[in-house]
This record gives structure tokens, C-alpha cells and sequence, in this order.
């Protein structure tokens, strides 16, 4: 059967029917009916805590529904565990992949496939199976090795290899260049034909109207509309993702950039662990008033760029590092908050914020060296840490159940907004943010983003590394791309576009579609 | 005998026992849990075999009784921290120190009395060549066990899909547990295999290598096997390499006090630790086999969404 249309009158593979999940007081699903038919691509749509990954979680068997049915094929259904929903064929590519980074392509493989173990004639269907869908891999390569697009494609094939008859993929193109993002969608493309039916997650609008035939989109736990993406524009399926328009960033008028006041000259460092990224000869200038941003895939050298520049890792020499033309590379990140820079790492909680922590404590962790006579004389002052954090809270909108409360019951959003808040509220010099709206509600999201592009307008040097290419181009004056430890030379936003960007986030690997090992060992 | 037969028969049997502790501990970590409890499943076993043995006058009695109690410490380590989910330093730690107070009570009224030990097998022909004969093959069975165990847990680990769901499991139970693998079933039975192991390790020390019971007589094997199997990097040949090498240093710092040379005894005691560590430290050099055999979960609590 070849692809299907709306109208098509057949059968239905897959059908959800009123599936309730409930995590103690939270209902992650509330009564979300779904059908499937076989050769559609259907596009799940919503934002982060929608209860898109809850949904196929409960199809692949990994979590069970609270109330509700499953019917596959017409038929009633209970999905026990994944092993039980393999054997049925529905195969699953995991958002945070399911691979094991000490094992090889073919142990990872093998743990997928039932049967006897025999690695070698496993081997051999790997490598025919990867070359037949053109997604080539090298069976015995360890996975540590390899880079996030070889990596989702060892997932993409470990479920061909059990002849799926429906491939869920969760956020599968978060992690890929636009080159691996299009070569993916030929092969779901060639699967739909073959009559695999696709679930789609996604929240990237633009590639679901290309790719998908059906979109069903929720929030909050419920389906709130049933759509055909190719007749919506994005701003329509954002409105039903979000419930509201949102707005984009009002990149103000910009001036003159000012001087350097954030350099990196000639940094290489070796890898801090064992699957840790080395520094190769980075140098980048960060202009005041100006956004600069460090695009790259996950995993290429950005955590351990942000190190070298926040002062968790020294630098090599005083010099590879300079803050307002002070030699910094060896100063810890107290000293060079006094001279006016300020960081928001990844992870917000156990990195940026203690998560058993009150705001007002998670406060004073950044903020107790810069001069807000939040310590005197060993003493802190809890009315003075109390009050900002209250201001903070306030001027960045972030909303919580009572006063003071731990940082870990904060939703992602509210708790982003709050520590991206507590740097800026400091009216730092140099801004140094990674990843700053990763997985926050859009409304966060665009209000972090306002922030970061306000507090450069205002004479700020602000480095942003990120993943996200929608919203480098929606914030950044300058754009530099990380790949494999080394940085590329920054570019006007105006004057690069994806393809180029994505030619070098591909490195020298964007020669040909070979089997890709990282040079690193 | 001679001198060289009889040292190379106390260094095997110096050995044996922490060979076994050691690469049961390796296959609990490679499934992703520290039991820091081998010291007091060796004690237990070691009392419980002395016991049993003493009392039926059956040693392969008292050896079965060992190994049941090490599976027994082990599966209340293993009911703790995988069901109940408790922390496993914590949890092993209170093992031990439980075996050793527990093994004390229980051996008050065996102290002082005369073992039954566990006889050598005897291969006709073979016992009988010089010096290879008494050495390789007339040992007694557990001497044998932690050659072929050893050799067993290599081939699993290299091999089978048993090995490969354990290193699965301790490289990454999120994902083991997304494909569907029952991580807290791997690692019970990783756990009381860890168990066996540890019980025949004690029940070596009482039943050959000092056939009585006496309190505290495993002198902190346990620990020393926790570190060899770090040291070797999660792999069972380099436990066994590490193990004999331990052995080999100590017997022969005993041998040297012996002949009365002028070292002082504690540095002799202290030797087999250095040795160990160094001859372990220039092996475990290749970082890429490091990583690739370090269980990346070991020690971590895992709970499954439901």
C-alpha cells in the first residue's frame, strides 16, 4: 500500500482509544484517542509536558495506562512490556537514546533482536540491512565513538531489522544537522511507502508540514485538534500547540558593536573524561552589545567550552582566556564574576540550581561575591536574599506555589526563567549561556530569548550555545559552529544560512554519508 | 617437598580465596552495584562452614553451607537495594559489619576446636610428576572452582547474551530498562551469584587454608578483593592476574621474615598492596579498554517509572 491520504477508507493499524495516565496527582494523559493507518506519517504534536513521550511510552509497552484501550489491527490490545511490542512490530527510536556507550553497533543491536546470539551473522544483516535503507554503519565500531546522527541511525536500524510494522520516533531531528534531518525523512519516507505507519513527535512545525500526512496535536494531556499539517501554516499549529500566539523576539535596533570584552584565543585542552570532547585551537571574539552564538550538534566540545569559559575548568595559559582584557584562563569563576561576567550552565538542576535549595539560597550560590551586600563579615543576610530573589521572580515572571520554594518543584520553564533572571538581574558585562531555552515552554522561551537580546542591546557581551537553530537565527548578531572540539570562524547572522551551517557542524564529515567515527579515542 | 613445591602450594593457596571473592564482586559491578558487603559474606561463610563441617564431619557439607549463606547475605543485600531501593554504600557497609559481629557469635563456641579440612583430589599419574604434579594437580576442588569460575565469567562477559544484557545493565539501565530488560532481575542474580562466590571464599579460608575457625580470620580479604577488582578494570583474567600477584608478594614477604632478613614487617606487609597496585596501574594503562569494561552505572539507585 502506498502512502495514504485522509480520504483513503482503510483499515486503521493503530488506535488509541481515551488512554488516561495518571503520575500520582498529575494526569500526564487525559482520555488522548489517536489512529493510526498503515503508510501514514502522523505527526504527534505539543510542547514539552504535553504528554507526547507518555503516549508511546504506553503504545511501546514502557509505561502501562492508568485507563483506556489500545487496539492494533481492529483488535483489543495490552502492550505488557517493549519486548512484547516488538514482537507485535512496532519498533521505537528513543528522544534520549536507548544505546550503551562501552558496547559496539552490534552488541546494541543484539540486545534488540530476539533470537540466538551469533554476533557475527548479526553483523552481516547489519551491514546489509544499513546499506539496502542507506543508512551505513560499521558493526563493530563502539558507540562512544561515534556521533549523535550514527547514533540515531544504529536505533533506525536495530527497529528495521524487526521488519516494523509501525516506527515511533520521539524528537528524532533535536539532534541531527539539516543534512542527517534530510536524510532521515528519505528513508521514513521509503518505510511509509513499504507500508510502515510513522508516529511522528515533534515540535518542529516547518518538518512536520513537510513530512507528515496527519498531525494530532495536544496540550496538556489532552487532544486538542485533529489537523492535516500540509493545509496549516506554522503559525496555525503553533497557536493550537501553544493555546496562544506567541510572540517572537523584537530584535530592537542595534548599534555599533563595542570592543572584545569576552576572548578565547588559541584555547586546545585535552578531554576532562573518558567520553569527554577535547579543545582544539579555539578562538573566538565576543563583541559587546552583540549576541554571538555557538551553533553545533550535542556532544561536539560545547560543555566543555563552557567550562574553560566560566572558570570550572582553568585554561592552559592566563591569556586563552580574557574577560574585560583581564587575563582570566586561570581564575575561578568568583574572580571573574567580580570582573562582571555571569553564566548560566546546561543543566538547571544540580548544575545552575540546587535543587533541595529555596530560590533565596539558590540565590546567594551565584550572587554571594558580587557586591549586593548579600554576606557581611561571614554572616548572610536572609531579609536581603529573600528580597531578591522576590525581585527576580517578579521582573522574570517566574511563578511558583509559595515563597521560597525549592528550586526542584519548579516546572523547567519557571526555574530556566529564574536563573537565567538572577544573572541578568546583576546587568552583567559578559553573559556566557548554554542551551539557554532547552526544553522550556515556549512562552519561557521567549522571554529568555527578549531577555538575552535586551540585555546585549544594553552593552553586554552575550554568548549563547545552542542546539537550536531557530532560535540562533532569532537572537544571534554573530554565529560560530562547534563541531568535534573545534570551532569554526563566526559569521554575521546575515550572511550564513542553515546548509552552510550545517556543512559545518558536519565537519570534514560532510564529504560522504560513510560510516562516521570521531577521530577522538 | 620441596622448598619451591611448598611455596608455590601456599601462594595458591594464598590466592584462592581472594580470587573468588574478587570475580564474584566483578559480576555484581559489571551489572551496575557496589556491594561493599564481600567481607562479611566471606566471614559468614567462612563460621558456617567451619560449623556445619565441624558438626557432620562432612567438609563438602560444610563448603555447601558456606555457599548457602553467602547467597543468603547476598539476597537480603539484593532484596535491600533492589527492591526496597536502598543506597548500596550504605547497605554494604551495614553487611559487613553485620557478617563480622554476627560470624563472631555465631563462631564463640567453635573457637579453638579442630577443623575438618577438604582434601586434595588425587589424579593417578598426574599427582604424582614432579613438582608440576603436587602444584597443578593435587589441589583440592575450590582451587580448581576459581580457575574454571573465572574462566566461565570471561567467556559470559566475552560471548553469550547473558553477558551482554549484564554489561548492558551496568553500562546504562535507563536504556536496558527502555528495550525491556528487567534490571532489577539482572542484578539479583548477578548479586547472588556475588554471593556464592564470597561464600566459598570464606569457607576456602576455614575448611583448607587454616582449617578452624578464628575470629576475624578473613583479615579484610574482602576489601582487598573490592580493590582488585578495580584495579583490574572490570576484567576477570586481570582479577586473576592481580589476585596471584597479591598472593605471590605476601607469601613471600612471610618467607622472607622467615629466614630472618632485616625488613622491617610492616613494610613486608605493605608490599603486596603496592605491588598489586602498581603491576595492576601499568596494565590497566590502554584507557580505551578502561572505558569500554567500567560499568558506567555501578553504585546508582534505579527505580523504573511504572
Amino acid at each position: 500500500m502506498g502512502t495514504t491520504d485522509h480520504g483513503g477508507r482503510c483499515g486503521y493499524l493503530l488506535e488509541a482509544e481515551e488512554i488516561v495516565k495518571r503520575f500520582g496527582d498529575f494526569t500526564a494523559n487525559d482520555r488522548v484517542s489517536l489512529r493510526v493507518r498503515p503508510g501514514e506519517i502522523h505527526a504527534l504534536l505539543g510542547e514539552n509536558g504535553a504528554g507526547k513521550s507518555t503516549l508511546v511510552k504506553i503504545i511501546y509497552g514502557s509505561l502501562q495506562p492508568s485507563a483506556g484501550r489500545l487496539r492494533w489491527g481492529g483488535e483489543a490490545l495490552t502492550v505488557p512490556n517493549p519486548a512484547a511490542a516488538r514482537r507485535l512490530g512496532i519498533g521505537m527510536v528513543f528522544q534520549h537514546f536507548s544505546l550503551f556507550d562501552a558496547l559496539t553497533v552490534v552488541e546494541n543491536i543484539a540486545l534488540a533482536v530476539p533470537g540466538p546470539f551469533d554476533r557475527d551473522a548479526l553483523a552481516e544483516r547489519v551491514a546489509r540491512v544499513s546499506e539496502e535503507y542507506g543508512l551505513p554503519l560499521d558493526p563493530t565500531a563502539l558507540v562512544a565513538d561515534l556521533s549523535v546522527g550514527v547514533r540515531q541511525r544504529i536505533e533506525v536500524v536495530r527497529c528495521l531489522l524487526q521488519e516494523p510494522r509501525l516506527l515511533i520516533m520521539d524528537e528524532p531531528t533535536a539532534v541531527l544537522t539539516p543534512q542527517e534531518a534530510r536524510q532521515l525523512f528519505v528513508t521514513l519516507r521509503r518505510l511509509a511507502h513499504e507500508g510502515c505507519a510513522v508516529l511522528y513527535i515533534s515540535h518542529r512545525l516547518e518538518e512536520v508540514r513537510e513530512l507528515c500526512h496527519h498531525a494530532t496535536i495536544l496540550r496538556q494531556g489532552r487532544v486538542v485538534a485533529d489537523v492535516d499539517p500540509r493545509s496549516e501554516t506554522v503559525s496555525s499549529l503553533a497557536r493550537l500547540m501553544v493555546g496562544a500566539d506567541v510572540q517572537s523576539v523584537n530584535p530592537a535596533a542595534r548599534e555599533a558593536p563595542g570592543p572584545p570584552a569576552l576572548t578565547v584565543t588559541g584555547l586546545s585542552l585535552p578531554a576532562g573524561g573518558p567520553f569527554g570532547v577535547p579543545l582544539r585551537d579555539v578562538s573566538l571574539q565576543v563583541r559587546s552589545g552583540e549576541v554571538t552564538a555557538v551553533a553545533g550538534v550535542a556532544g561536539n566540545g560545547q560543555s566543555e567550552l563552557f567550562e574553560v569559559l566560566s572558570g570550572e575548568r582553568p585554561a592552559p595559559t592566563p591569556e586563552s582566556v580574557t574577560i574585560a582584557g583581564q587575563p582570566c584562563g586561570e581564575r575561578d569563576i568568583t574572580e571573574r564574576r567580580r570582573l562582571g561576567a555571569a553564566f548560566v550552565p546546561e543543566e538547571r538542576l544540580g548544575h545552575s540550581a540546587v535543587p533541595g535549595f529555596g530560590l533565596s539560597e539558590n540565590v546567594l550560590l551565584t550572587r554571594h561575591a558580587a557586591n549586593d551586600h548579600l554576606v557581611r563579615t561571614g554572616f548572610v543576610s536572609g531579609g536581603r536574599v529573600r528580597a531578591l530573589a522576590d525581585r527576580i521572580s517578579t521582573r522574570f515572571d517566574v511563578r511558583f506555589s509559595r515563597r521560597d520554594q525549592e528550586a526542584g518543584a519548579l516546572s523547567g520553564g519557571n526555574l530556566q526563567k529564574f536563573v537565567v533572571g538572577r544573572e541578568l538581574d546583576r546587568n552583567p558585562r559578559v553573559l556566557v549561556i548554554n542551551q539557554p531555552t532547552w526544553g522550556v515552554d515556549a512562552g519561557a522561551a521567549a522571554l529568555i530569548r527578549q531577555a538575552l537580546v535586551d540585555r546585549a542591546r544594553d552593552g553586554a557581551a552575550v554568548l549563547v550555545i545552542s542546539q537550536d537553530l531557530d532560535e540562533i537565527f532569532e537572537i544571534a548578531d554573530r554565529i560560530a559552529v562547534i563541531s568535534r572540539g573545534a570551532l569554526s570562524d563566526s559569521y554575521p547572522a546575515h550572511t550564513i544560512d542553515r546548509e552552510r551551517i550545517g556543512m559545518l557542524m558536519a565537519g570534514a564529515r560532510a564529504a560522504g554519508p560513510g560510516p562516521e567515527r570521531d577521530a577522538r579515542t | 617437598m620441596s622448598a619451591l613445591e611448598a611455596v608455590l602450594l601456599t601462594i595458591i593457596t594464598a590466592s584462592t580465596p581472594l580470587l573468588l571473592a574478587a570475580v564474584g564482586e566483578l559480576v555484581v559491578e559489571r551489572s551496575g552495584v557496589l556491594n561493599l558487603g564481600v567481607e562479611g559474606m566471606m566471614i559468614m561463610g567462612a563460621v558456617t562452614g567451619f560449623a556445619a563441617a565441624y558438626t557432620t564431619g562432612s567438609a563438602a557439607i560444610g563448603v555447601a553451607a558456606a555457599v548457602g549463606t553467602g547467597v543468603a547475605m547476598a539476597l537480603l543485600f539484593a532484596f535491600l537495594t533492589q527492591t526496597l531501593a536502598a543506597n548500596q554504600m550504605a547497605t554494604g557497609l551495614a553487611l559487613t559489619l553485620f557478617g563480622t559481629g554476627l560470624s563472631g557469635l555465631i563462631g564463640q563456641t567453635f573457637t579453638g576446636l579442630p577443623g575438618v579440612k577438604l582434601g586434595a583430589l588425587h589424579i593417578p599419574g598426574l599427582s604424582n610428576l614432579p613438582l608440576i604434579g603436587p602444584v597443578l594437580f593435587a589441589q583440592d576442588v575450590l582451587v580448581y572452582a576459581s580457575v574454571a569460575i573465572t574462566a566461565g565469567v570471561a567467556w559470559t562477559f566475552t560471548r553469550t547474551r547473558a553477558g551482554l544484557v549484564i554489561r548492558a545493565v551496568g553500562s546504562n539501565h535507563h536504556s536496558a530498562h527502555a528495550l525491556g530488560y528487567d534490571v532489577a532481575a539482572v542484578r539479583y542474580r548477578c548479586i547472588a551469584f556475588g554471593g556464592v562466590c564470597a561464600g566459598l571464599a570464606g569457607g576456602y579460608l576455614s575448611l583448607v587454608y587454616t582449617p578452624q575457625w578464628i575470629e576475624n580470620m578473613t583479615a579484610g580479604r574482602g576489601w582487598i578483593a573490592l580493590a582488585l577488582v578495580v584495579f583490574a578494570t572490570w576484567t576477570p583474567i586481570r582479577v586473576a592476574v592481580g589476585a596471584y600477584l597479591f598472593g605471590t608478594v605476601w607469601i613471600m614477604g612471610l618467607y622472607v621474615q622467615g629466614i630472618g632478613v632485616a625488613i622491617p614487617s610492616q613494610f613486608l606487609s605493605s608490599l603486596p598492596y603496592l605491588v598489586t597496585i602498581a603491576a595492576l596501574l601499568a596494565i590497566s594503562g590502554n584507557r580505551i579498554l578502561t572505558r569500554v569494561n567500567t560499568p558506567a552505572c555501578i553504585g546508582q539507585t534505579f527505580v523504573p517509572d511504572r
